[in-house]
């Protein structure tokens, strides 16, 4: 196939990805009257955001007083100060905004007895500048974002957004000005390959949590827009972040919740001990997510961890009343039953700290532009959501605030869209001859390969390569032989061969391209890592540790700056956190504590 | 089931909102599907074609099945173990 072969659909708009960014990104397009497509690789409402439980974060002061101002500060510290302020100050303004919004949409919130919106405490967010707790999480009982898809997918039906479901995109096209000209993308029922010719195009394509091992996000979490960003020569900023939740059931990834510990679990090693006691006398295991996470490392790297391969620790709730089990801790004796093999009454659930939030992503702007390496917006082109990094959570989110930053810079990108198209009111940028070349190369190349590499395989070694040497916890010397590894992986993703070559629902050849992108967050990842020398918020070296001059092994001398890194030489950059927010004084540098 | 369709299904079943459903509906396709009847197959594709936040509960016992065929289905899966 060749360029002139490939049909071309113009729209005004296109947006990758129907999770809850890329729906409230078309919400604004399509109601602006703008020709809108969003393409998605499942149907709408199956996106990742359906996973989310917990509640969106806003400074409503509906069950106590609350400001946005404090909402910003504690963003800020959570983030380690990597955060940029214009962005943070931007989000936690407009998050009532977005929140009430949310509500018109039909959004069915928890309600107080007087029928405002329920608001819960979550950790992180604090009142008065960090002062004590405050009730900022709105939620729908456990089952938030599955209602924010609902409510956002049916205002989106109401405005005539039109949905391309089983379609992944599988390129940008970009013109030698560096203009974002839309995408190339694969429709799976008929496996033709069709360019999308927009005036603008947004990213809202989600995480890409699958690079680890462990991990808590569905399959579907394999970071193509990130992919597709690198492979455009877009950089990725600050790729080294990930947030690790510590329970996460050992091989499957699935999520222990927190509530487990609440309710009196305690973490084992191998000698039944009870090691939390030695690393954190008072909290024990309940101590912070990273505290506990790194303990079991520890633990785990010095021969004390449990099973055949001595990998895991155990969760003991074998000493509690399985009435209180079944009555506190609904569906967790399911879940270790099923995905542990585990009855959690009679036994300890093996439990390691498994990869849950992608803090780094595709850089913007505070309005959802793209910026290239020197920091210019790339014209056409938008991301919002988990792909993007704008940069609200910096090194470390706060829980709920993602929820918040879809919602906030899925209606910014859309806001930014519907300017640029107003202004010039441009008809569209011609297609560059070559625009699919790449794309073709990449698909002629799966099509003919022969005695290459099995997927499944190269992508374990991937995942097992980052859990290994770029986990919750690392080592200089792990992650300098995790770069070489991930190099070498790298040869083996360029030489996959998938058995089945025909057209129509080929799955297997979805997953190679799939892998094309997994391993483009991979490097980011693992190179990035190696080069920060210091440790701040997810980040955390053993060779960076706790010192006075540098407490938590912070060093806001050489390292207060966001990474870039790009594909072409694996070249690392580094631009200034902007410290400037929009209207009140900077919140300057401090130690973080809780 | 023709290879076309029954990759599609695959898709459907392992491409899904939550990790725990990737894991046992594409388990369960792999090791109980092929011996459904056809009645058991259909069902099956109606449970799979279910909203996550509507089959989880099913799947963890926190909510029945009123149809019969599909309760067996849910039985059958509610009996895979992913390690
Ligand atoms: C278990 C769990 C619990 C969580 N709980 C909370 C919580 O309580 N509060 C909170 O704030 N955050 C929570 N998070 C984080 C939050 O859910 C995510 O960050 C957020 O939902 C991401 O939304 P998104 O719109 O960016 O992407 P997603 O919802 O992941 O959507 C991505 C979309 O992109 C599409 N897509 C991807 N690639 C392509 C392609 N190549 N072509 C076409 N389409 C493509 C997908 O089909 C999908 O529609 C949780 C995360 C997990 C894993």
């Amino acid at each position: 196939m060749s360029n002139v072969n490939i049909p071309v659909r113009k729209f005004d708009a296109v947006i990758v990805g129907a999770g809850g960014a890329g729906l409230r990104a078309a919400i604004q397009l399509s109601e602006a009257g703008l020709k809108t497509a969003v393409l998605s690789k499942v149907f709408p409402t199956r996106s990742h955001t359906v996973a989310a439980q917990g509640g969106v974060s806003a400074s409503l002061g509906n069950s106590e007083q609350d400001h946005w101002h404090w909402h910003m500060y504690d963003t800020v510290k959570g983030s380690d100060w990597l955060g940029d302020q214009d962005a943070i100050e931007y989000m936690c303004r407009k998050a009532p905004e977005v929140v009430v919004e949310l509500e018109h949409f039909g959004m069915p919130f928890d309600r107080t007895d007087e029928g405002k919106i329920y608001q819960r405490p979550f950790g992180g967010h604090m009142s008065n500048f960090g002062e004590k707790p405050v009730r900022r999480a709105c939620a729908a009982a456990d089952r938030t974002g599955h209602a924010m898809l609902h409510a956002l997918y049916q205002r989106n039906v109401r405005a005539n957004t039109q949905f391309f479901v089983e379609w992944m995109a599988l390129d940008l096209i970009r013109d030698a000005e560096g203009q974002v000209l839309g995408v190339i993308a694969l429709e799976m029922e008929t496996g033709e390959i069709v360019a999308f010719h927009a005036k603008a195009t947004v990213f809202a394509t989600g995480g890409a949590g699958r690079i680890f091992h462990s991990s808590t996000n569905a399959f579907i979490n394999t970071g193509d827009g990130l992919g597709m960003a690198a492979r455009a020569g877009i950089p990725l900023e600050d790729m080294e972040f990930w947030q690790f939740h510590p329970t996460g059931v050992a091989g499957a990834g699935v999520l222990i919740t927190e509530g487990v510990r609440g309710e009196g679990g305690i973490l084992r090693n191998s000698s039944n001990e009870r090691f939390m006691e030695r690393y954190a006398p008072n909290a024990k295991d309940l101590a912070s997510r990273d505290v506990v996470s790194r303990a079991m490392v520890t633990e785990i790297n010095e021969g004390r961890g449990c099973g055949p391969n001595k990998d895991f620790v155990l969760l003991d709730i074998t000493h509690l009343d399985p009435a209180t089990i079944m009555k506190r801790l609904p569906g967790i004796r399911e879940i270790s039953i099923q995905f542990a093999g585990i009855d959690p009454i009679k036994a300890p659930i093996p439990v390691v700290p498994t990869c849950h939030y992608q803090m780094g992503g595709i850089p913007t702007n505070y309005h959802g532009e793209v910026l290239d390496a020197n920091g210019q917006v790339v014209k056409g082109f938008y991301a919002a959501g988990e792909c993007a990094c704008a940069s609200v959570h910096g090194a470390n989110r706060l829980g709920t605030n993602s929820l918040l930053d879809l919602l906030v810079f899925g209606k910014a990108s859309g806001d930014s869209v519907v300017d640029a198209l107003r202004k010039d009111a441009v008809a569209h940028k011609d297609l560059p001859a070559n625009f699919a070349d790449r794309t073709l190369a990449r698909i002629n190349r799966l099509n003919t390969q022969t005695g290459g590499a099995n997927v499944n395989d190269t992508r374990l070694a991937m995942q097992r390569t980052m859990q290994n040497h770029c986990g919750v916890f690392r080592f200089k010397d792990k992650l300098e032989e995790g770069v070489r590894k991930i190099l070498e992986i790298e040869k083996e993703v360029a030489r996959t061969e998938i058995k089945d070559k025909s057209q129509v629902w080929n799955t297997a050849r979805v997953e190679a391209l799939e892998l094309d992108n997994l391993i483009e967050v991979a490097k980011a990842t693992m190179i990035s890592a190696e080069a920060r020398k210091e440790s701040r918020g997810a980040h955390v070296r053993d060779d960076a540790p706790d010192t006075p001059e540098n407490p938590n092994g912070r060093d806001d001398k050489n390292w207060h700056k966001h990474t870039l890194w790009q594909r072409d030489g694996n070249k690392l950059s580094y631009k200034p956190v902007t410290m400037t927010p929009l209207s009140v004084e900077t919140i300057a540098l401090k130690t973080r504590s809780y | 089931m023709d290879r076309e369709a029954l990759n599609r299904l695959r898709w459907r079943c392992t491409r899904r909102a939550m990790l725990e459903m990737d894991l046992l509906l594409g388990k369960f396709l792999d090791e109980r599907f092929p011996a459904l009847t056809p009645a058991q197959a259909e069902a099956f594709a109606v449970l799979a074609d279910m909203e996550d936040l509507e089959l989880w509960p099913l799947v963890n016992g926190t909510q029945h099945c009123q149809d019969p065929l599909q309760a067996e289905i849910v039985a059958m899966l509610r009996d895979v173990r992913v390690k």
